[in-house]
Protein backbone atom coordinates (compact mmCIF):
# COMPACT_ATOMS: atom_id res chain seq x y z
CA UNK A 1 0.00 0.00 0.00
CA UNK A 2 1.23 3.55 -1.11
CA UNK A 3 0.02 5.89 0.79
CA UNK A 4 0.57 9.69 0.23
CA UNK A 5 -1.15 12.05 2.71
CA UNK A 6 -0.89 16.34 2.81
CA UNK A 7 2.00 16.41 -0.09
CA UNK A 8 2.63 19.93 -1.12
CA UNK A 9 5.25 20.92 -3.47
CA UNK A 10 6.20 24.19 -4.90
CA UNK A 11 8.62 25.91 -7.57
CA UNK A 12 8.74 29.51 -6.41
CA UNK A 13 5.31 30.69 -6.49
CA UNK A 14 4.09 28.14 -8.62
CA UNK A 15 2.37 25.35 -5.65
CA UNK A 16 2.14 22.32 -7.94
CA UNK A 17 0.54 20.15 -5.27
CA UNK A 18 -1.42 21.68 -2.36
CA UNK A 19 -1.85 19.15 0.11
CA UNK A 20 -2.80 15.82 -2.28
CA UNK A 21 -3.73 12.95 -0.76
CA UNK A 22 -3.85 9.08 -2.39
CA UNK A 23 -3.82 5.72 -1.27
CA UNK A 24 -2.97 2.96 -3.37
CA UNK A 25 -3.71 -0.43 -2.42
CA UNK A 26 -0.88 -3.35 -3.07
CA UNK A 27 -1.50 -5.24 -6.16
CA UNK A 28 -3.84 -2.36 -7.89
CA UNK A 29 -3.45 -0.48 -10.75
CA UNK A 30 -4.06 3.58 -10.06
CA UNK A 31 -4.06 5.52 -13.39
CA UNK A 32 -3.70 9.75 -12.17
CA UNK A 33 -4.79 11.82 -15.02
CA UNK A 34 -5.39 15.46 -14.94
CA UNK A 35 -4.48 17.87 -17.48
CA UNK A 36 -0.90 19.24 -18.28
CA UNK A 37 1.33 20.74 -15.55
CA UNK A 38 -1.28 19.81 -13.07
CA UNK A 39 2.03 18.24 -10.91
CA UNK A 40 1.10 13.76 -11.82
CA UNK A 41 4.82 13.37 -12.28
CA UNK A 42 5.76 15.78 -9.44
CA UNK A 43 3.62 13.12 -7.41
CA UNK A 44 5.05 10.32 -8.55
CA UNK A 45 9.05 11.44 -8.94
CA UNK A 46 7.83 12.22 -4.46
CA UNK A 47 7.38 8.82 -4.03
CA UNK A 48 10.70 8.19 -5.54
CA UNK A 49 12.66 10.80 -3.93
CA UNK A 50 13.46 12.38 -7.18
CA UNK A 51 11.73 15.35 -5.97
CA UNK A 52 11.28 15.86 -2.33
CA UNK A 53 7.72 17.12 -1.36
CA UNK A 54 7.45 21.01 1.05
CA UNK A 55 5.51 18.70 3.87
CA UNK A 56 3.50 15.49 3.78
CA UNK A 57 3.71 12.39 4.58
CA UNK A 58 4.62 9.51 2.16
CA UNK A 59 4.69 5.74 3.27
CA UNK A 60 4.91 2.31 1.31
CA UNK A 61 3.60 -0.80 3.24
CA UNK A 62 3.69 1.44 6.56
CA UNK A 63 7.30 2.41 5.99
CA UNK A 64 8.04 6.13 5.43
CA UNK A 65 9.77 6.64 2.03
CA UNK A 66 12.34 9.22 3.12
CA UNK A 67 14.05 7.05 5.50
CA UNK A 68 15.89 3.89 6.19
CA UNK A 69 18.12 1.92 3.27
CA UNK A 70 17.35 3.89 0.32
CA UNK A 71 18.94 1.25 -2.12
CA UNK A 72 16.44 -1.69 -0.59
CA UNK A 73 13.08 0.64 -0.83
CA UNK A 74 14.03 1.81 -4.62
CA UNK A 75 14.79 -2.11 -5.29
CA UNK A 76 11.21 -2.47 -5.30
CA UNK A 77 10.31 0.13 -8.06
CA UNK A 78 10.72 -0.42 -11.79
CA UNK A 79 9.45 2.54 -13.69
CA UNK A 80 8.98 3.25 -17.00
CA UNK A 81 9.91 7.00 -17.97
CA UNK A 82 7.62 9.12 -20.74
CA UNK A 83 10.57 9.18 -23.32
CA UNK A 84 12.21 5.38 -21.99
CA UNK A 85 15.22 7.20 -20.70
CA UNK A 86 17.44 4.35 -22.37
CA UNK A 87 21.27 5.09 -21.82
CA UNK A 88 22.44 5.76 -24.81
CA UNK A 89 26.11 4.80 -24.24
CA UNK A 90 24.77 0.91 -23.72
CA UNK A 91 23.27 -2.03 -25.96
CA UNK A 92 19.70 -2.62 -25.48
CA UNK A 93 20.27 -5.63 -23.06
CA UNK A 94 22.82 -4.08 -20.60
CA UNK A 95 20.23 -1.38 -20.04
CA UNK A 96 17.19 -3.57 -19.45
CA UNK A 97 19.84 -5.82 -17.58
CA UNK A 98 21.65 -2.34 -15.89
CA UNK A 99 20.52 -3.53 -11.99
CA UNK A 100 21.47 -6.66 -12.39
CA UNK A 101 24.80 -5.83 -13.90
CA UNK A 102 25.71 -4.04 -10.72
CA UNK A 103 24.77 -3.12 -6.76
CA UNK A 104 22.77 -5.53 -4.76
CA UNK A 105 21.16 -7.63 -7.20
CA UNK A 106 24.13 -8.23 -9.37
CA UNK A 107 24.57 -11.68 -11.06
CA UNK A 108 26.80 -13.03 -13.40
CA UNK A 109 27.09 -11.31 -16.84
CA UNK A 110 25.75 -14.00 -18.89
CA UNK A 111 22.68 -15.15 -16.86
CA UNK A 112 22.24 -11.15 -16.94
CA UNK A 113 21.77 -10.96 -20.44
CA UNK A 114 19.86 -14.41 -20.75
CA UNK A 115 17.23 -12.07 -17.93
CA UNK A 116 17.48 -9.04 -20.66
CA UNK A 117 16.18 -11.49 -23.45
CA UNK A 118 13.54 -13.17 -21.78
CA UNK A 119 12.45 -9.45 -20.85
CA UNK A 120 12.89 -8.28 -23.79
CA UNK A 121 10.82 -11.58 -25.44
CA UNK A 122 8.44 -10.85 -22.74
CA UNK A 123 7.45 -7.32 -24.44
CA UNK A 124 7.62 -8.90 -27.97
CA UNK A 125 11.11 -7.88 -28.76
CA UNK A 126 13.14 -10.25 -30.87
CA UNK A 127 16.42 -11.36 -28.96
CA UNK A 128 18.47 -9.68 -31.93
CA UNK A 129 17.25 -6.30 -30.76
CA UNK A 130 19.82 -6.74 -27.26
CA UNK A 131 22.88 -5.66 -29.13
CA UNK A 132 21.43 -2.86 -30.67
CA UNK A 133 22.04 1.08 -29.75
CA UNK A 134 18.87 3.04 -28.39
CA UNK A 135 19.44 5.23 -30.81
CA UNK A 136 18.65 2.50 -33.62
CA UNK A 137 15.34 1.66 -32.19
CA UNK A 138 11.74 3.14 -33.33
CA UNK A 139 9.70 5.24 -30.17
CA UNK A 140 7.69 1.78 -30.07
CA UNK A 141 10.20 -0.34 -30.00
CA UNK A 142 11.96 2.06 -27.00
CA UNK A 143 8.87 2.08 -24.94
CA UNK A 144 8.72 -1.82 -24.85
CA UNK A 145 12.58 -1.73 -23.97
CA UNK A 146 11.92 0.47 -20.95
CA UNK A 147 9.93 -1.37 -20.05
CA UNK A 148 11.74 -4.32 -20.44
CA UNK A 149 13.94 -2.31 -18.14
CA UNK A 150 11.03 -1.68 -15.69
CA UNK A 151 10.54 -4.99 -14.97
CA UNK A 152 13.83 -6.69 -15.14
CA UNK A 153 14.48 -6.77 -11.35
CA UNK A 154 10.77 -8.24 -11.18
CA UNK A 155 9.68 -5.39 -9.10
CA UNK A 156 6.95 -5.20 -6.54
CA UNK A 157 5.57 -1.65 -7.56
CA UNK A 158 6.21 -0.41 -10.92
CA UNK A 159 5.54 3.14 -12.08
CA UNK A 160 4.44 4.01 -16.04
CA UNK A 161 4.65 7.81 -16.85
CA UNK A 162 3.03 8.33 -19.83
CA UNK A 163 3.25 5.01 -21.29
CA UNK A 164 1.63 6.17 -24.81
CA UNK A 165 2.66 9.56 -25.39
CA UNK A 166 4.15 9.60 -28.96
CA UNK A 167 2.77 6.14 -30.34
CA UNK A 168 0.48 5.45 -32.90
CA UNK A 169 -2.74 4.24 -31.60
CA UNK A 170 -2.11 0.59 -32.08
CA UNK A 171 1.38 0.67 -31.05
CA UNK A 172 -0.30 1.98 -28.04
CA UNK A 173 -2.96 -0.97 -27.76
CA UNK A 174 -0.08 -3.19 -27.75
CA UNK A 175 1.64 -1.24 -24.90
CA UNK A 176 -1.54 -0.81 -22.97
CA UNK A 177 -1.93 -4.27 -23.06
CA UNK A 178 1.64 -5.49 -22.09
CA UNK A 179 1.24 -3.00 -19.18
CA UNK A 180 -1.62 -4.77 -18.10
CA UNK A 181 -0.09 -8.42 -18.59
CA UNK A 182 2.51 -8.01 -17.07
CA UNK A 183 0.91 -6.24 -13.72
CA UNK A 184 -1.55 -8.70 -13.53
CA UNK A 185 0.75 -11.51 -14.12
CA UNK A 186 3.61 -10.00 -11.55
CA UNK A 187 1.08 -9.12 -9.01
CA UNK A 188 2.57 -6.02 -8.80
CA UNK A 189 1.19 -2.41 -7.46
CA UNK A 190 0.94 -0.22 -10.26
CA UNK A 191 0.82 3.48 -10.90
CA UNK A 192 0.71 4.95 -14.27
CA UNK A 193 0.02 8.69 -15.14
CA UNK A 194 -1.39 9.71 -18.59
CA UNK A 195 -3.58 11.90 -20.86
CA UNK A 196 -4.53 9.01 -22.48
CA UNK A 197 -8.16 7.48 -21.74
CA UNK A 198 -7.72 4.60 -23.90
CA UNK A 199 -5.12 3.61 -21.73
CA UNK A 200 -7.00 4.68 -18.84
CA UNK A 201 -9.89 2.18 -19.57
CA UNK A 202 -7.09 -0.58 -20.61
CA UNK A 203 -4.78 -0.23 -17.49
CA UNK A 204 -6.69 1.03 -14.13
CA UNK A 205 -8.36 -0.78 -11.55
CA UNK A 206 -8.90 2.54 -10.24
CA UNK A 207 -8.14 6.78 -10.91
CA UNK A 208 -7.61 9.76 -9.40
CA UNK A 209 -8.35 13.05 -11.05
CA UNK A 210 -6.04 15.49 -10.40
CA UNK A 211 -6.19 18.92 -10.23
CA UNK A 212 -5.16 22.43 -8.41
CA UNK A 213 -2.87 20.38 -7.10
CA UNK A 214 -5.44 18.11 -5.04
CA UNK A 215 -7.14 15.14 -6.22
CA UNK A 216 -10.82 16.12 -7.01
CA UNK A 217 -12.06 12.52 -7.51
CA UNK A 218 -10.74 8.94 -6.68
CA UNK A 219 -12.65 5.66 -7.52
CA UNK A 220 -12.75 2.12 -9.55
CA UNK A 221 -12.31 2.85 -13.16
CA UNK A 222 -15.88 1.13 -13.13
CA UNK A 223 -17.62 4.77 -11.99
CA UNK A 224 -15.74 7.15 -13.72
CA UNK A 225 -18.57 7.52 -16.53
CA UNK A 226 -21.25 8.08 -13.95
CA UNK A 227 -19.00 9.91 -11.06
CA UNK A 228 -21.19 12.83 -11.52
CA UNK A 229 -17.54 15.01 -10.76
CA UNK A 230 -17.83 17.80 -12.81
CA UNK A 231 -13.59 17.78 -13.04
CA UNK A 232 -13.93 14.20 -14.01
CA UNK A 233 -16.61 14.70 -16.46
CA UNK A 234 -15.09 17.77 -18.67
CA UNK A 235 -11.70 15.53 -19.07
CA UNK A 236 -13.12 12.34 -19.83
CA UNK A 237 -15.50 14.21 -22.61
CA UNK A 238 -12.43 16.36 -23.81
CA UNK A 239 -15.03 19.53 -23.05
CA UNK A 240 -13.76 23.21 -23.22
CA UNK A 241 -15.82 24.28 -21.19
CA UNK A 242 -16.50 23.30 -17.38
CA UNK A 243 -14.68 23.90 -13.99
CA UNK A 244 -10.98 23.29 -15.67
CA UNK A 245 -9.79 26.54 -17.46
CA UNK A 246 -8.62 26.10 -20.74
CA UNK A 247 -6.63 28.21 -22.59
CA UNK A 248 -7.71 29.27 -25.78
CA UNK B 1 20.89 52.21 -5.42
CA UNK B 2 20.13 50.23 -8.73
CA UNK B 3 23.69 49.34 -9.77
CA UNK B 4 24.78 48.88 -6.11
CA UNK B 5 21.98 46.09 -5.89
CA UNK B 6 22.90 44.92 -9.38
CA UNK B 7 27.03 44.39 -8.53
CA UNK B 8 25.89 43.04 -4.91
CA UNK B 9 23.45 40.43 -6.14
CA UNK B 10 25.86 39.70 -9.39
CA UNK B 11 28.14 38.91 -6.30
CA UNK B 12 26.43 37.03 -4.39
CA UNK B 13 25.15 34.56 -7.13
CA UNK B 14 29.04 34.03 -8.12
CA UNK B 15 29.88 33.26 -4.52
CA UNK B 16 26.87 30.94 -4.43
CA UNK B 17 27.74 29.35 -7.58
CA UNK B 18 31.48 28.44 -6.23
CA UNK B 19 30.32 27.40 -3.11
CA UNK B 20 28.02 25.03 -4.53
CA UNK B 21 31.43 23.98 -6.98
CA UNK B 22 33.18 23.39 -3.79
CA UNK B 23 30.53 21.48 -2.40
CA UNK B 24 30.32 19.30 -5.39
CA UNK B 25 33.99 19.01 -5.58
CA UNK B 26 34.10 17.85 -1.78
CA UNK B 27 31.53 15.26 -2.28
CA UNK B 28 32.99 13.42 -5.60
CA UNK B 29 35.69 12.84 -3.66
CA UNK B 30 33.97 11.80 -0.51
CA UNK B 31 32.33 9.29 -3.48
CA UNK B 32 36.02 8.61 -4.95
CA UNK B 33 36.71 6.84 -1.22
CA UNK B 34 33.42 4.67 -1.06
CA UNK B 35 32.28 1.92 -3.15
CA UNK B 36 30.37 0.86 -5.05
CA UNK B 37 32.88 1.56 -7.76
CA UNK B 38 31.94 1.14 -11.33
CA UNK B 39 35.38 -0.28 -12.62
CA UNK B 40 34.18 0.02 -16.74
CA UNK B 41 33.11 3.12 -16.38
CA UNK B 42 36.33 4.25 -15.49
CA UNK B 43 37.96 2.32 -17.69
CA UNK B 44 36.14 3.77 -20.37
CA UNK B 45 36.82 7.64 -19.37
CA UNK B 46 40.30 6.81 -18.94
CA UNK B 47 39.99 5.92 -22.67
CA UNK B 48 38.06 9.05 -23.91
CA UNK B 49 39.92 11.25 -21.71
CA UNK B 50 43.36 9.99 -22.53
CA UNK B 51 43.93 8.00 -25.59
CA UNK B 52 41.42 9.96 -27.41
CA UNK B 53 43.05 12.94 -26.71
CA UNK B 54 46.77 12.04 -27.43
CA UNK B 55 46.29 13.12 -31.08
CA UNK B 56 44.64 16.99 -30.32
CA UNK B 57 47.31 17.29 -27.61
CA UNK B 58 50.40 15.90 -29.57
CA UNK B 59 49.66 18.34 -32.55
CA UNK B 60 49.19 21.18 -29.84
CA UNK B 61 52.28 20.48 -27.97
CA UNK B 62 54.68 20.25 -31.37
CA UNK B 63 53.41 23.39 -32.99
CA UNK B 64 53.53 24.97 -29.69
CA UNK B 65 57.46 23.59 -29.18
CA UNK B 66 58.20 24.48 -32.49
CA UNK B 67 57.19 28.24 -32.72
CA UNK B 68 58.89 28.84 -28.74
CA UNK B 69 62.14 27.87 -30.90
CA UNK B 70 61.56 30.16 -33.39
CA UNK B 71 60.76 33.63 -31.08
CA UNK B 72 62.88 32.30 -28.42
CA UNK B 73 66.02 32.69 -31.53
CA UNK B 74 64.50 35.76 -32.77
CA UNK B 75 64.39 37.38 -29.77
CA UNK B 76 67.21 36.15 -28.25
CA UNK B 77 69.25 37.81 -31.48
CA UNK B 78 68.51 41.16 -30.08
CA UNK B 79 70.72 40.38 -26.90
CA UNK B 80 73.38 37.30 -28.89
CA UNK B 81 71.31 35.13 -26.85
CA UNK B 82 70.23 32.66 -29.74
CA UNK B 83 72.31 29.69 -28.03
CA UNK B 84 69.35 29.53 -25.20
CA UNK B 85 66.80 28.19 -27.21
CA UNK B 86 67.23 24.52 -25.65
CA UNK B 87 67.29 25.61 -22.39
CA UNK B 88 64.15 28.19 -22.71
CA UNK B 89 62.22 25.83 -24.72
CA UNK B 90 62.57 22.93 -22.17
CA UNK B 91 61.18 24.99 -19.09
CA UNK B 92 58.51 26.90 -21.25
CA UNK B 93 56.67 23.98 -22.16
CA UNK B 94 57.63 21.34 -19.04
CA UNK B 95 56.90 24.66 -16.80
CA UNK B 96 54.32 26.34 -18.37
CA UNK B 97 52.74 25.79 -21.82
CA UNK B 98 52.78 21.88 -21.56
CA UNK B 99 50.57 21.83 -18.69
CA UNK B 100 48.35 25.29 -19.57
CA UNK B 101 48.09 24.48 -23.39
CA UNK B 102 46.95 20.45 -22.29
CA UNK B 103 44.77 21.40 -19.47
CA UNK B 104 42.97 23.86 -22.24
CA UNK B 105 42.85 21.40 -24.84
CA UNK B 106 41.37 19.18 -22.34
CA UNK B 107 39.15 21.58 -21.62
CA UNK B 108 37.73 22.24 -24.68
CA UNK B 109 37.60 18.40 -25.90
CA UNK B 110 36.54 16.85 -22.42
CA UNK B 111 34.74 19.31 -20.43
CA UNK B 112 32.77 20.42 -23.18
CA UNK B 113 31.78 16.49 -23.64
CA UNK B 114 31.50 15.59 -20.24
CA UNK B 115 28.72 18.48 -20.20
CA UNK B 116 26.66 17.99 -22.62
CA UNK B 117 26.79 14.22 -22.27
CA UNK B 118 25.52 14.82 -18.53
CA UNK B 119 23.47 17.20 -19.58
CA UNK B 120 21.73 15.73 -22.14
CA UNK B 121 21.12 12.84 -19.56
CA UNK B 122 19.50 14.92 -16.95
CA UNK B 123 17.44 16.83 -19.61
CA UNK B 124 16.26 12.70 -20.87
CA UNK B 125 15.71 12.19 -17.84
CA UNK B 126 18.52 9.64 -17.46
CA UNK B 127 19.65 10.40 -14.59
CA UNK B 128 16.34 10.07 -12.49
CA UNK B 129 16.29 6.64 -14.39
CA UNK B 130 20.02 5.98 -12.53
CA UNK B 131 18.16 6.57 -9.17
CA UNK B 132 15.31 4.81 -9.73
CA UNK B 133 17.86 1.86 -10.81
CA UNK B 134 19.46 2.28 -7.28
CA UNK B 135 22.60 3.80 -8.65
CA UNK B 136 24.07 6.95 -7.54
CA UNK B 137 24.71 9.06 -10.33
CA UNK B 138 27.55 10.91 -8.77
CA UNK B 139 29.34 7.52 -8.17
CA UNK B 140 28.36 6.36 -11.68
CA UNK B 141 29.03 9.76 -13.56
CA UNK B 142 30.95 12.22 -11.80
CA UNK B 143 33.21 10.04 -9.76
CA UNK B 144 35.26 7.74 -12.72
CA UNK B 145 35.68 11.04 -15.20
CA UNK B 146 36.85 13.02 -12.24
CA UNK B 147 39.03 10.39 -11.25
CA UNK B 148 40.47 9.42 -14.94
CA UNK B 149 40.93 12.53 -15.75
CA UNK B 150 43.14 13.47 -12.03
CA UNK B 151 45.21 10.02 -13.42
CA UNK B 152 45.37 10.31 -17.24
CA UNK B 153 46.24 14.32 -17.21
CA UNK B 154 49.43 14.22 -15.96
CA UNK B 155 50.36 11.46 -18.90
CA UNK B 156 48.88 13.73 -21.30
CA UNK B 157 50.81 16.39 -19.83
CA UNK B 158 54.51 14.20 -19.69
CA UNK B 159 53.79 12.86 -23.70
CA UNK B 160 52.77 17.29 -24.15
CA UNK B 161 55.92 17.82 -22.52
CA UNK B 162 58.52 15.53 -24.32
CA UNK B 163 56.56 16.39 -27.87
CA UNK B 164 56.78 20.12 -27.37
CA UNK B 165 60.26 19.78 -26.62
CA UNK B 166 60.47 17.63 -29.56
CA UNK B 167 58.58 20.05 -31.85
CA UNK B 168 61.54 23.13 -30.80
CA UNK B 169 64.10 20.46 -31.49
CA UNK B 170 63.07 19.79 -34.73
CA UNK B 171 63.19 23.07 -35.65
CA UNK B 172 66.33 24.20 -34.70
CA UNK B 173 68.07 21.62 -35.52
CA UNK B 174 66.69 21.79 -39.05
CA UNK B 175 66.11 25.43 -39.63
CA UNK B 176 68.09 27.23 -37.05
CA UNK B 177 71.25 25.40 -37.65
CA UNK B 178 71.45 23.84 -33.77
CA UNK B 179 73.62 20.84 -33.31
CA UNK B 180 71.17 17.97 -32.20
CA UNK B 181 73.29 16.22 -29.52
CA UNK B 182 73.97 19.24 -28.15
CA UNK B 183 70.41 20.17 -28.03
CA UNK B 184 69.39 17.52 -26.58
CA UNK B 185 72.69 17.57 -24.13
CA UNK B 186 71.47 21.10 -22.90
CA UNK B 187 67.50 20.29 -22.66
CA UNK B 188 68.43 17.17 -20.16
CA UNK B 189 70.92 18.89 -18.32
CA UNK B 190 68.99 22.28 -17.90
CA UNK B 191 66.26 20.89 -16.96
CA UNK B 192 65.28 20.46 -12.74
CA UNK B 193 62.90 17.29 -10.90
CA UNK B 194 60.80 20.02 -9.75
CA UNK B 195 60.38 21.12 -13.23
CA UNK B 196 58.81 17.83 -14.11
CA UNK B 197 57.16 17.48 -10.55
CA UNK B 198 55.07 21.06 -11.28
CA UNK B 199 54.58 20.05 -14.73
CA UNK B 200 52.77 16.82 -13.85
CA UNK B 201 51.02 18.03 -10.61
CA UNK B 202 49.22 20.81 -12.78
CA UNK B 203 48.40 18.27 -14.61
CA UNK B 204 46.30 16.50 -12.23
CA UNK B 205 44.94 19.61 -10.82
CA UNK B 206 44.15 20.52 -14.20
CA UNK B 207 41.99 17.26 -15.00
CA UNK B 208 40.35 17.28 -11.53
CA UNK B 209 39.01 21.15 -12.97
CA UNK B 210 38.10 20.06 -16.27
CA UNK B 211 36.47 16.99 -15.20
CA UNK B 212 34.36 18.23 -12.22
CA UNK B 213 33.34 21.62 -14.26
CA UNK B 214 31.89 19.40 -17.08
CA UNK B 215 30.34 17.23 -14.26
CA UNK B 216 28.98 19.93 -12.23
CA UNK B 217 27.55 21.82 -14.76
CA UNK B 218 26.20 19.06 -16.65
CA UNK B 219 24.53 17.70 -13.18
CA UNK B 220 22.70 21.40 -13.01
CA UNK B 221 21.68 22.10 -16.71
CA UNK B 222 18.20 23.56 -17.60
CA UNK B 223 16.14 22.24 -19.93
CA UNK B 224 16.26 21.70 -23.45
CA UNK B 225 18.54 22.39 -26.14
CA UNK B 226 18.91 25.65 -24.43
CA UNK B 227 19.94 23.96 -21.10
CA UNK B 228 22.50 21.79 -22.67
CA UNK B 229 24.05 24.67 -24.74
CA UNK B 230 24.58 26.97 -21.55
CA UNK B 231 25.71 24.37 -19.37
CA UNK B 232 28.13 22.84 -21.96
CA UNK B 233 29.31 26.42 -22.46
CA UNK B 234 29.58 27.52 -18.76
CA UNK B 235 31.32 24.33 -17.91
CA UNK B 236 33.92 25.50 -20.52
CA UNK B 237 34.40 28.68 -19.35
CA UNK B 238 34.60 27.33 -15.72
CA UNK B 239 37.67 24.96 -16.24
CA UNK B 240 39.07 27.46 -18.85
CA UNK B 241 38.92 30.30 -15.85
CA UNK B 242 39.94 27.42 -13.27
CA UNK B 243 42.96 25.75 -15.29
CA UNK B 244 44.40 29.74 -15.80
CA UNK B 245 43.70 30.50 -11.78
CA UNK B 246 45.17 26.88 -10.66
CA UNK B 247 48.28 27.25 -12.90
CA UNK B 248 49.27 30.71 -10.93
CA UNK B 249 48.53 29.83 -8.00
CA UNK B 250 50.84 27.05 -8.55
CA UNK B 251 53.41 28.44 -10.14
CA UNK B 252 53.41 30.53 -7.08
CA UNK B 253 53.82 27.89 -4.82
CA UNK B 254 56.62 26.05 -6.80
CA UNK B 255 58.86 28.50 -7.97
CA UNK B 256 58.56 31.66 -5.29
CA UNK B 257 57.88 30.17 -2.32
Amino acid sequence: MIEMKGIQKAFGSNHVLRGLDLSIPKGTSMVIIGGSGTGKSIALKCILGLVKQDSGSITVDGQDASKGDRDAFLARFGMLFQGGALFDSLPVWQNVAFRLLRGSLKRPREEAREIAIEKLRRVGLKPDVADRLPAELSGGMAKRVGLARAIAAEPEIIFFDEPTTGLDPIMSGVINELIREIVVEMGATAMTITHDMTSVRAIADNIAMLHDGVIQWTGPVSQMDTSGNPYLDQFIQGKADGPIEAVR
Amino acid sequence: MKPLALIGRTVMAALATIGRIALFGVQAVSHMLRPPFYGREFLSALLNIGWLSLPVVGLTAVFTGGALALQIYAGGSRFNAEAVVPQIVAVGMVRELGPVLVGLMIAARVTSSIAAEIATMKVTEQIDALVTLSTHPMKYLTVPRVLAAVLVVPLLVGVGDIIGVFGGYAVATGTLGFNPAGYIRNTVNFLEPLDIISSLTKGAVFGFAAALMGCFHGMNSGRGAMGVGRATKSAVEGAAILILAANFVLTGVFFTL
